[in-house]
């Protein structure tokens, strides 16, 4: 069983029904004793950090998700908190990655909008969660923000600036991208974590 | 490098697709999820459900499609058509589109476009502008072309993106259904008077003529209903076509 991990940021019906596609099953909760005792975890995210991070600081939910020992899968701001902090509202976050999330810069000379949305490719890929996807594989993004290259990355993407578009320590994982929206190869990721 | 891309309109009417070509193997191309499905493996990039029902059944049977889309899709997807109140944008989202689009509604109460962005985001909101040239003036209009109104296209796409759309769906009038090309003059104008992408739509009628939008128009994306659905072509033919001609697509 997974459990994606509700701190009320809005949408989780995407995730949901990703999972409902490749056939895992999932509990949606925000009970520290469930996510302590699920197969794997998923922390998905949409909105702006410091807000998002305060959610989970009032469920009590940073101790929990900081000492977990199964697969964790932080996606979007979900992997952003998983970072040591976010220009975002100035965010103080979870600190299981070793780096910092910083805002995207546009340049119209060189086509650079942000947010960045659309698919793009993850280079230097290098992890179990990718196993069957080519380097240089699009997914798709859409984000102001991003955290940056560090010892923890296992996949780049370039989008003005080169930054961490996968992350990975220990049992935690990071996804920048949506896997959940990325097609073919966003479910064999996400098909890759149920196998972890 | 953001890759350029290709979206296929689909018309709904009263929960059945409409103009569908007839896909081998398909078993109903009026399912709107089955031709949804078969873009979505062609490659398409993303996929626009255009609601035309005229009756509140129509609309009702419209939201329980969204769900079932968004279950089975696993590409992002927009709705739009008679989306008039925040209450029609939170009800697509709750039924799990990923974009909503308006046009009409936006032109009659701008405000709309903050109150949807502003609770649901940017990335949320594509503003569909429909354009016509009126004595060398650049007006948009409303009703599918049928009322003109006396907004400028230039000032009205900024002040969409100044209140919080995260993207322009742009059709010129004048061209729609001509398949005979795009105005790239005016979609590259238009790109570099705004920061946000731009989807170019209506007027395709070749292969070329959309590699001339994404390239010379600077367009972000195409969208394309008729050269799929009279089965032209398909989303895999024509990205390929794109790639060989050197423009950036996911393969």
């Amino acid at each position: 069983m997974t459990a994606i991990v509700d701190y009320d940021t809005g949408n989780l019906r995407s995730v949901c029904n990703a999972l409902g596609r490749i056939g895992a099953e999932y509990i949606i909760t925000s009970d520290p004793k469930v996510i302590r005792s699920a197969r794997r975890v998923l922390l998905p995210g949409v909105g702006e950090a410091s807000s998002a991070m305060e959610k989970l600081r009032v469920r009590g939910l940073c101790e929990v998700l900081t000492t977990l020992t199964q697969p964790v899968l932080g996606i979007c701001i979900g992997m952003q908190l998983m970072c040591r902090g976010s220009e975002e509202g100035d965010a103080r976050c979870l600190g299981i990655f070793d780096t910092d999330v910083r805002r995207l810069m546009p340049c119209k000379e060189e086509g650079i909008k942000v947010p960045h949305m659309g698919w793009n490719r993850v280079e230097e890929i290098s992890s179990p969660l990718f196993k069957g996807v080519d380097n240089g594989a699009f997914v798709y993004f859409v984000h102001s923000f991003a955290p940056d290259l560090c010892n923890e990355t296992i996949a780049s993407s370039q989008h003005g600036r080169k930054f961490s578009s996968a992350l990975q320590k220990r049992n935690f994982y990071g996804t920048q991208f949506h896997p959940e929206k990325s097609g073919i190869v966003g479910d064999i990721i996400l098909h890759n974590f149920m196998e972890l | 490098m953001v890759a350029k891309r290709i979206i296929p309109c689909l018309d709904v009417k009263e929960g059945r697709t409409v103009k569908g070509v007839n896909f081998v193997g398909l078993r109903d191309v009026g399912d709107a999820v089955e031709l949804g499905r078969e873009y979505a493996r062609q490659g398409a990039d993303e996929l626009v459900y255009l609601d035309i029902s005229a009756t509140v059944e129509g609309r009702n049977t419209f939201t329980a499609l969204v769900e079932r889309i968004a279950q089975n899709i696993n590409i992002p997807f927009t709705v739009g058509g008679g989306i008039s109140t925040l209450d029609d944008a939170a009800r697509l989202l709750d039924a799990g589109a990923d974009k909503i689009s308006i046009n009409s509604a936006a032109v009659r109460n701008p405000a709309l476009i903050d109150k949807i962005a502003s609770k649901y985001g940017s990335q949320f909101v594509v503003l569909a502008i429909d354009t016509k040239n009126v004595d060398g003036r650049m007006l948009i209009t409303t009703h599918g072309g049928r009322q003109i109104t006396q907004r400028e296209l230039f000032a009205w796409a900024r002040e969409g993106e100044e209140r919080g759309a995260g993207e322009i769906l742009l059709t010129s009038m004048d061209h729609d259904g001509t398949r005979a090309g795009y105005p790239c003059e005016l979609f590259a104008a238009l790109s570099k008077h705004l920061s946000i992408p731009i989807i170019a739509s209506g007027g395709a009628g070749s292969v070329n003529d959309i590699a001339e939008v994404l390239s010379t128009g600077k367009a972000d994306a195409a969208l394309a209903a008729s050269i799929f659905h009279f089965g032209d072509t398909t989303v895999g033919k024509l990205k390929n076509e794109l790639y060989k001609k050197g423009i950036e697509v996911r393969m």
